[in-house]
């Protein structure tokens, strides 16, 4: 049962990797637009793209949270009371960047447009490095069960650094690739090619991190680089496959199976993270069935989660496919 | 007196920033909550009158309260992310040994806040290209979340009231009730009255604003409408909430006698209690209060002769100080003085309109209206001060200390400053924004409307209305 658990919380983990990476991305292409009118263009695509469905695509993380520590309370307090200062730096990040994305809707074309639209786009960026770095700090086994681990080099080691790192690089390439079909759609070759270029440029960027991390890996967390070459190795397989592929056909166009592969590869590399961890939570000293709560608890989830299943998944889809057919805003 | 109610001799460091902290980022985002929870509601009255009637004024309204609640959702919503962090840096000590017992209400509230983000965005978004009344459900859903949404939280809240449905062993949650966790004691009464809490604060609010304009001599029907709409549910919220909050007074009295003695102010167990109003309470002794004689023995058990539990029944070591005491006494004060305030104002209109049938015209009855927004909002405040402060020392009654729970790690001042910093910035943002708003408003007036969903009966157009589509 806590296994099942474990797996749901990681859906939670690709999933927010997934759609609130493509959104953290979108403001990092929103700080890299330009001046102010050069940069208008790209930067109304990135606002009709990504308003109605932010917050949607955030509430992933709050999912994640609840899940931690209902199911694995002890792994949440152990993470908490050590990664507290980039989990705090995050928090705040995401209130920055929530409410500076709503005030520039609405202040578009006026005075305090540009204020609000730096504040976005620079905690676009900040944030999601702050959660790479946690998952390398968790992944890297810097958390102690107990907690209180080093407040600071559980979070500025090499294995972090390359996770927070990856973490931005990632978002920039999900949402370079969300954003060319968003262009495509509007009918703005413009748009579309310039975003094409930044997807080629960002999976480039992404491909030469993940190729330096094996080596950083190697040498920093020598247990997660053996598991992740040997039973994750697999999932890394269809990563870098899928990753190339989505690179190759982005000049042939076909926005959705781009679309599909890129996920696909990020998803992997995620759920490759999860399979190189199990069955521990935190590094080599906390299981997940150790951590977990008692099973009346994770049954509860359990039921959440069918719920949500059921529930949310199809409006989920209902909102996306509405933004898709742009039939929204 | 805050500060040193806060900070006991023997407190742990991290204990007063944390404490400070959460209830600062709590009291700004229940600001927030109420128009998460009950704006919609009112836009759909507004949505129902323009799609049923025709009514483009209504329509007007329902579609700007639309842009409004969008910047207010999202600063709830991030400020509501917050705190899901906060449980965690803050209150380890809490969420590490019961996070398994009450921990999965959040789960819940994180699936109604789910269905509540993407069908708010529909609606909010959905105005010039959906169906009118598949739109107008998709508010519906949005309204029936939030009740969700608001058990789920206070499911949790009322379970540190009155935890339930959980075995520990050596400090360890063994096994969950799930059930009698989320149906604690206290749920229902403390469910409903944040729900009346929600519709009379955001009624009251947005009603202020319209009565402002109605003060300033805007008097067309697009403003009466505005304010007649938000008011009403308000002031039909407020007599509910008296009978409600009276009940909950009794449960307290019966169910949290540490937290009924602190309102009361009762020193010892007696019965014949005097009800005193305002005052504080030092060394041990009421203070410069106004006591009625009797009344809270009557209002606790109907007879001057019930007996209350007095603060002298709780052992020492776990006894709220004065200070604690007087807070929790002149908090529980103000939230019936405002809410008695705002009873009156309601019933005021009540009997304007039964007499006239038409918003009211008196400048005094129209002042009133514009701060009672605010006045709510006191009484919501100083409602969850009563709540919070007096449960302590306890974060869980009779199984967790505050001061286990709080942080032990790092230093939690520079956090708490930069967050006052950040929230200060977004409070004043989310301000200039709204007058923002206003002031384009009133330049484009309220009969440039274009009618949204074409001719009826509605099919899909694209009607486009000014002002609609720069946001």
């Amino acid at each position: 049962m806590s296994t099942l658990i474990a797996v749901i919380l990681f859906v939670g983990v690709i999933a927010y990797a997934l759609f609130g990476g493509a959104d953290y991305g979108a403001g990092f292409w929103d700080l890299t637009a330009g001046g102010r009118e050069r940069g208008r263009p790209a930067r109304e695509l990135i606002n009709r793209s990504i308003s109605p469905v932010w917050e949607a695509n955030h509430t992933w993380l709050i999912f994640c949270l609840v899940t931690i520590w209902t199911a694995f309370p002890q792994a949440f307090t152990a993470i908490t009371t050590t990664l507290y200062i980039p989990l705090g730096l995050a928090a705040l990040g995401i209130v920055a960047r929530g409410a500076s994305f709503a005030f520039r809707h609405a202040l578009s074309r006026s005075r305090g447009e540009l204020g609000t639209g730096v504040a976005f786009a620079c905690s676009s960026v900040v944030t999601p490095f702050f959660f790479g770095a946690i998952a390398g700090g968790i992944a890297s086994g810097r958390v102690p069960s107990a907690g209180r681990g080093a407040p600071m080099s559980s979070w500025l080691n090499p294995t972090s650094v390359l996770g927070g790192v990856l973490a931005v690089a990632v978002c920039a390439y999900l949402a370079a690739v969300f954003l060319t079909g968003q262009a495509q759609r509007r009918g703005s070759t413009t748009l579309e090619r310039a975003f094409r270029r930044r997807a080629v440029g960002a999976g480039i960027v992404t491909g030469l991190l993940a190729l330096a991390g094996v080596f950083i890996l190697n040498l920093d967390a020598p247990r997660l680089f053996h598991q992740l070459s040997t039973a994750g190795a697999a999932l890394l397989a269809v990563s870098g496959l899928c990753g190339l592929a989505a690179l190759l056909l982005l000049r042939k166009g076909g926005a959705p199976v781009v679309r599909t592969l890129a996920a696909i590869a990020i998803a992997a590399v995620v759920a490759g993270w999860g399979v190189a961890q199990y069955p521990y939570l935190l590094g080599t000293h906390l299981t997940i069935q150790q951590a977990a709560a008692p099973s009346a608890s994770l049954w509860t989830l359990f039921a959440v989660s069918c719920v949500a299943a059921i529930l949310i998944a199809p409006s989920l889809f209902l909102l996306y496919s509405l933004q898709l057919r742009r039939k929204l805003g | 007196m805050l500060l040193s109610a806060l900070l006991g001799a023997a407190d742990p460091p991290q204990l007063l920033p944390a404490r400070e902290q959460m209830a600062f980022t709590l009291g700004f985002h229940i600001i927030l909550v109420p128009f998460g929870v009950a704006f919609t509601f009112m836009m759909l009255i507004c949505h129902y009158r323009a799609l049923r009637h025709d009514d483009h004024q209504a329509f007007l309204l329902a579609q700007r309260w639309a842009k409004v609640a969008a910047v207010l959702f999202a600063v709830g919503a991030v400020s509501g992310t917050v705190l899901t962090f906060e449980l965690g840096l803050l209150w380890p000590g809490l969420m590490g040994p019961y996070g398994a017992a009450f921990g999965f209400p959040f789960a819940y509230e994180g699936l109604f806040f789910f269905l509540e983000a993407i069908f708010m965005a529909i609606y909010i978004y959905g105005w010039k290209t959906l169906p009118a009344w598949p739109h107008f459900f998709t508010g519906v859903v949005v309204t029936l979340a939030s009740v969700g949404g608001t058990a789920s939280v206070i499911a949790a809240n009322s379970w540190m009231n009155q935890p339930a449905g959980i075995v520990v062993k050596d400090g360890r949650v063994t096994d969950v009730f799930p059930g009698k966790v989320f149906f604690n004691g206290a749920f229902w009464w403390e469910m409903v009255h944040m729900l009346l809490a929600s519709y009379i604060v955001a009624g009251f609010m947005v009603a202020g604003v319209y009565a402002w304009g109605l003060l300033k001599g805007r008097r067309d029907r697009y403003h009466r409408l505005g304010f007649l709409v938000p008011f009403t549910v308000g002031a039909i919220a407020m007599p509910l909430q008296f009978l409600v909050g009276d009940t909950i007074a009794r449960q307290v009295f019966d169910r949290e006698p540490a937290k009924f003695a602190a309102i009361e102010m009762v020193p010892r167990t007696d019965d014949h209690v005097s009800e005193v109003l305002g005052g504080v309470f030092i060394d041990g002794k009421v203070r410069y209060g106004i006591p009625l004689p009797d009344v809270a023995s009557i209002l606790a058990g109907f007879r001057p002769s019930t007996p209350i539990k007095g603060l002298d029944a709780i052992p020492p070591a776990v006894r709220p100080d004065d200070a604690v005491v007087s807070i929790v006494h002149l908090a529980f004060d103000v939230m019936v003085g405002t809410a008695t305030l705002l009873l009156l104002l309601a019933l005021w209109f009540g009997w304007l309109w039964w007499r006239r049938r038409e918003v009211p015209t008196n400048r005094w009855f129209l002042r009133g209206a514009a701060v009672s927004g605010v006045v709510a909002l006191l009484s919501l405040w100083s409602g969850w001060v009563v709540t919070e402060v007096g449960r302590q020392p306890w974060t869980v009654v009779g199984l967790l200390l505050t001061r286990d729970a709080v942080a032990t790690q790092g230093n939690l001042w520079p956090l708490f400053a930069t967050v006052l910093v950040i929230y200060l910035c977004v409070g004043a943002g989310a301000l200039l924004v709204l007058r923002a708003m206003h002031r384009r408003w009133l330049r484009e007036g309220t009969e440039a409307v274009a009618v949204p969903y074409g001719p009826q009966p509605a099919p899909a157009t694209n009607g486009r209305t000014p002002g609609a589509d720069d946001v």
